[in-house]
């Protein structure tokens, strides 16, 4: 005599309000037990039109929006929409400016990586003690940015020519000691989480993301580096001066969650080395040339010529795209943002099932996203 | 894996000595050991102890006027109206007589009504950045909530005006830059003659 165990699946929504959902996101899953079968992510709750905002205001006034796409990196989307803009004008960059750029896109990267890391470790169940520790060191970058544009993350500082104005004096000064000692933060943060038996347990082979999936779905940043493709677009491209410094490319072996979250600690460090030779070596001059400050001053006047342009950087979550089309009037025509976040996130099944619940969670913060980008 | 629970012995060794860096005790006790601290505490008590802000902090835009609140330097010429990404602010004016010439009580037009409002207003700084004038700059007041969302959001031209004195005080850099710029400004007007029909030159301007 035997009894087969009867099972249904069962559909549990995780979010919209819920705080292991990074912002207002539901996850539409179905269970079998404990195990997923079925997930389905389901965005919208924070569209706020920014791109039909953008193809209503000139191009300068499109920038203090892209501060609140990916509210943790502002610098890196100044920094996305003034490339694309160059590129639809054909406006150069003082020499300084473009220093300035890397060092602001650098520490953004900073900013982002230590803020995932503690927050991937909050949705462990590691209570406050690494966010803290994060956002204690966050929190001296922040300074750096409050101190030469005057908001601690909303910046809206980089500009199509280079910066809106020059950091104030001592600014390098300040930078430098924040970079110096950041590696001494880093040590203490891998002793503390790295070789912890109990993360490596919650993190090894848990949402492995292959290869060819993750190249299949355009899957950028640090997530497809994770899964050991060498992709970062700052050495495809080259934009900007990134030439100028030799660093390299931290790659994973596995593609699991451990992975990204090492791939993300390696990659500070190889900031840090951008910074220390970025900051050795920035030239004096001015912050921004002529053509941009023209720009800056009158942003009304700027027509730039009919064509369009796709400006993109290596975002701190991945490859961040400014695509526009110009009509030749002072606002543009089209405005679109290819956000790393969204594209991220659609592999998010893919890597949740088999998966426990409490896995995807896990999976849902290494896939670093920020609502405010996925919904735009 | 020599030990298991190696690392997050280590791990928990991190959280202790941060834990004795938060006392002078305890640092005094790094120090014994000759290890390196930092100084513990990073975190203030807000409404008590207040975060000291770098000087380009910035929250809110103020109209800036020179000695006397009549003589502000808005001309009402609408640019920052127009540039303002979130369309905050609403200006009416310039001020006219009766056969709709502008008023110039002090040698150029000023706004009839000057609103920015506190709920919409992204404290960009891009009013400030448009600006010909210098006008409009930005305050680093951030304690602007209020029981009223209705009526004591919109703040008018009378709850926007500073004294120029004001801005030298909260932004000496910026202030001291601003300054010169308007006096080489104000000299230039001065050295060239007015042409015929021409307005009279603007007042002298602040003392920079």
């Amino acid at each position: 005599m035997t009894t087969a165990a009867v099972s249904e699946l069962l559909e549990v929504n995780l979010g919209p309000q819920h705080p292991s959902t990074h912002g207002v996101f539901r996850m539409q899953a179905t269970l079998d037990g404990e195990t997923i079968v079925a997930l389905k992510p389901v965005v919208g709750y924070l569209h706020r039109n920014h791109e039909q905002i953008g193809e209503h205001a000139t191009y300068i006034a499109s920038f203090p929006f892209t501060d609140r796409l990916d509210y943790f990196c502002a610098m890196s989307n100044n920094l996305g929409l003034a490339i694309a803009i160059e590129k639809l004008a054909g406006i150069p960059v003082s020499e300084r400016g473009d220093y300035l750029r890397v060092i602001m896109a650098e520490l953004t990267r900073l900013v982002n990586h230590v803020a995932v890391t503690g927050f991937v470790l909050n949705d462990m169940g590691a209570f406050g003690t690494p966010l803290l520790y994060a956002f204690r060191e966050r929190e001296r970058i922040l300074d750096l940015f409050e101190a030469c544009s005057g908001s601690r993350m909303m910046c809206n500082y980089i500009r199509p020519g280079g910066v809106r104005e020059d950091v104030p004096e001592g600014w390098l000064n300040r930078a430098r000691g924040v970079v110096t000692n950041f590696p001494r933060f880093l040590d203490e943060f891998e002793l503390l989480l790295t070789d912890n038996e109990i993360i490596q347990q919650r993190t090894r082979h848990v949402g492995v993301l292959p290869k060819e999936l993750a190249v299949s779905a355009s899957v950028t940043g640090p997530l497809l580096r994770a899964s050991g493709v060498n992709y970062d677009i700052r050495k495809v491209d080259g934009y900007s001066i990134y030439p100028k410094f030799p660093f390299k490319v931290p790659l994973g072996a596995v593609g699991d969650v451990y992975d990204r979250y090492y791939v993300r600690i390696l990659e500070m460090r190889q900031s840090v080395k951008i910074l220390e030779q970025a900051l050795k070596e920035i030239p004096g001059g001015p912050a921004i040339s002529p053509k941009g400050l023209a720009l800056v001053k009158a942003p009304r006047t700027f027509r730039p010529p009919k064509g369009d342009a796709y400006g993109r950087v290596e975002a701190p979550k991945g490859e961040l795209g400014f695509y526009l089309v110009s009509d030749g009037s002072p606002i543009p025509y089209r405005y679109h943002v290819r956000a790393p976040s969204f594209i991220n996130l659609t592999v998010l099944e893919d890597m949740c099932r088999g998966q426990k619940v409490a896995d995807a969670i896990i999976i849902l913060g290494s896939i670093d996203i920020v609502m405010g980008e996925v919904d735009r | 894996m020599a030990l298991v629970g190696r690392g997050v012995l280590a791990g928990l060794g991190v959280t202790l000595t941060t834990f004795f860096e938060t006392y002078p005790w305890g640092r005094a006790v790094l120090r014994l050991m000759g290890r390196q601290h930092t100084n513990g505490v990073v975190t203030i008590e807000y409404p008590d102890v207040k975060q000291q802000h770098a000087e380009r902090f910035r929250y809110f835009p103020f109209l800036v006027y020179d000695k006397e609140p009549d003589n502000l330097r808005c001309v009402a010429c609408k640019i920052c109206e127009v540039e303002c990404p979130p369309q905050c602010i609403h200006i009416v004016g310039p001020a006219k007589d009766e056969q709709g010439r502008p008023l110039k009580p002090k040698g150029r037009p000023y706004p009839v009504e000057f609103d920015i409002d506190v709920s919409i207003c992204m404290s960009c700084r891009i009013c400030v950045d448009v600006c010909p004038f210098d006008a409009i700059e930005m305050d680093n007041n951030y304690e602007l909530s209020d029981t009223d969302r209705f009526g004591h959001l919109v703040y008018n031209k009378e709850q926007l005006l500073r004294p120029n004195e004001y801005f030298q005080q909260i932004k000496p850099t910026e202030a001291s830059v601003v300054d010169q710029r308007l006096a080489a400004k104000h000299a230039k007007a001065a050295a060239v003659p007015p042409a015929a029909g021409a307005p009279p030159p603007a007042p002298p301007g602040p003392a920079a």
